[in-house]
């Protein structure tokens, strides 16, 4: 039962992975990283580790989350796939694929 | 071309370590200072929690050179960030679920995290999760409201002192009994807040370092200017 | 064969991600992409550690959490990986804030991108052809002093900019 639990946690683990590095949106790549950390917290508990687990939900869903996509928008990579900015994006009338510069 | 270089040999790699698994022991391990730790550390430090006791007990002086590795790696990034532009554009304020979340998330994270850290020898947790907790209650605030600051100056003194509390409680076991970071103080009885000697202290000391640490990055990070285009 | 069992899937799944995190280290171009596989690989690397401390049936090491006298499983590695998962946090951090400098400087994150400008301003200041030309065929090069200007003016206000 509990390897079958882990089997499933293992599967959407790896596959949220895969889809880091495989998804042309940062935003969605930094949300399947949460994803990553978030599995790995519920594995780490399944392990026998709850110390762990509690540090890498705090840290490998919460934080580095906030951290990378505070980057993003640092970075000027923060957009969704139609070119629109969200939420914290200051809009001034320009919506274009941001990412270089070379201006 | 070198795509496929690189999948053949991670193929490889997978392989090898897939062969490596199946030959291991796994679930087997062999124990010999987790054993020992496991023996000890109950009737030595007075702690439920062995993760942290071995953590602030055993490991103390590993702990402290964690926290100088923390330092660095914070220093280092405000160090390379620099200081913001006057004329930067800041963020626009959050909106209204942004910040009626964040004002009824603070002072559930606020006491989570102190829980965390100040029970930390009794139940999961300790001085790095609780500090990680802290510090994002206090930076899920400047999240809903950017144009809002840290106070920097605070939060280097509360870092500051947190470390050097960490330190001197290490100087005063090694004046009491020869070594550095000796648990020392009576044990109590397990189980009770007030027990297991300094290990508590040291818990707190690296719960504020840590916490106040990340919220002065997070805050550095969150001030840094967006590229005005 | 591979027994079915908590630990060799858990084990499957920390070298899942090692190797996932290695090949995007490998094959992506973009630098904020190869820190995401970075941290990926990291967690693996993590999640091995925490699993060789892991003992078939024991409960977690919390005195008075379990039945007395169960067994308990080995915390060291545990302690290991908690400090391990903060500092790593913290050098996260670090390469984003390098990544800001990096995009501030160059305006681009591609690694393609910024080794041609790079290579360009080197040789540029160096007073020698951009490396680019190597791939010309042999003894149809430029001579030395032709630096790439193209790459050198368009890199140049956008360094200015940050400074």
């Amino acid at each position: 039962m509990l390897t079958s639990i882990a089997l499933v946690i293992v599967v959407v683990m790896l596959v949220a992975a895969v889809l880091v590095l495989t998804l042309r949106s940062f935003v969605a790549a930094v949300a399947a990283t949460a994803v990553v950390g978030l599995a790995l917290s519920v594995l780490y508990v399944l392990l026998q580790a709850p110390d762990v687990a509690m540090t890498e939900a705090a840290v490998g869903a919460g934080l580095s989350g906030v951290i990378l996509a505070l980057a993003l928008r640092r970075l000027g990579l923060w957009q969704l796939d139609d070119g629109e900015g969200v939420g914290l994006k200051p809009h001034s009338g320009r919506a274009g694929p941001g990412g270089d510069a070379d201006a | 071309m070198r795509n496929i270089a690189s999948l053949v040999f991670s193929a490889g790699l997978l392989f090898l370590l897939l062969v490596i698994g199946a030959e291991l022991a796994l679930g087997y391990p062999d124990m010999r200072v987790g054993a020992e730790y496991l023996r000890i550390a109950g009737p030595e430090l007075g702690a439920a929690n062995i993760v942290t006791a071995i953590l602030a007990g055993y490991r103390g002086f590993d702990t402290l050179g964690e926290l100088s590795i923390l330092f660095a790696a914070a220093t280092a990034a405000s160090l390379v960030l620099g200081h913001r532009r006057a004329d930067a554009r800041r963020d626009p304020p959050g909106g209204l679920v942004l910040s009626a979340g964040a004002d009824l998330l603070f002072p559930l994270l606020l006491v989570v995290g102190i829980f965390v850290v100040v029970h930390g020898h009794l139940t999961p947790g300790g001085g790095f999760q609780g500090g990680v907790i802290l510090a994002a209650a206090f930076f899920v605030a400047l999240l809903a409201n950017p144009a809002r600051t840290l106070n920097h100056a605070l939060l280097g003194w509360i870092e500051g002192l947190a470390g050097a509390a960490f330190i001197l409680i290490g100087l005063w076991t090694l004046v009491e009994d020869g070594h550095f970071l000796t648990p020392l103080l009576p044990l109590g009885t397990m189980g009770e807040l007030v027990s297991a000697g300094t290990l508590p202290l040291l818990s707190v000391a690296i719960g504020l370092k840590v916490g106040a640490e990340l919220a002065g990055l997070l805050a550095h990070l969150a001030d840094t200017e967006a590229p005005d285009r | 064969m591979i027994p079915w069992s908590l630990e060799t899937v858990s084990y499957a799944g920390a070298i899942g991600l090692v190797v996932i995190g290695g090949l995007g280290l490998v094959i992506c171009n973009h630098l904020f992409r190869m820190l995401l596989a970075l941290a990926m690989a990291e967690s693996g690397a993590n999640l091995l550690l925490v699993l060789t401390g892991f003992r078939d049936g024991a409960i977690a090491p919390i005195i008075g959490y379990g039945p007395a006298g169960a067994p308990l499983v080995d915390p060291l590695p545990q302690v290991l990986v908690l400090t391990a998962i903060v500092i790593g946090v913290g050098v996260q951090a670090l390469a984003v804030a390098v990544l800001v400098r990096v995009y501030r400087s160059y305006g681009t994150l591609d690694m393609r991108d910024l080794r041609r400008r790079m290579e360009g301003e080197i040789a540029a200041a160096a007073g020698i052809a951009a490396p680019g030309s190597a791939q010309a065929p042999l003894g149809q090069r430029p001579l030395p002093p032709v630096p790439d200007y193209e790459l050198v003016r368009r890199s140049a206000p956008v360094r200015e900019r940050g400074a």
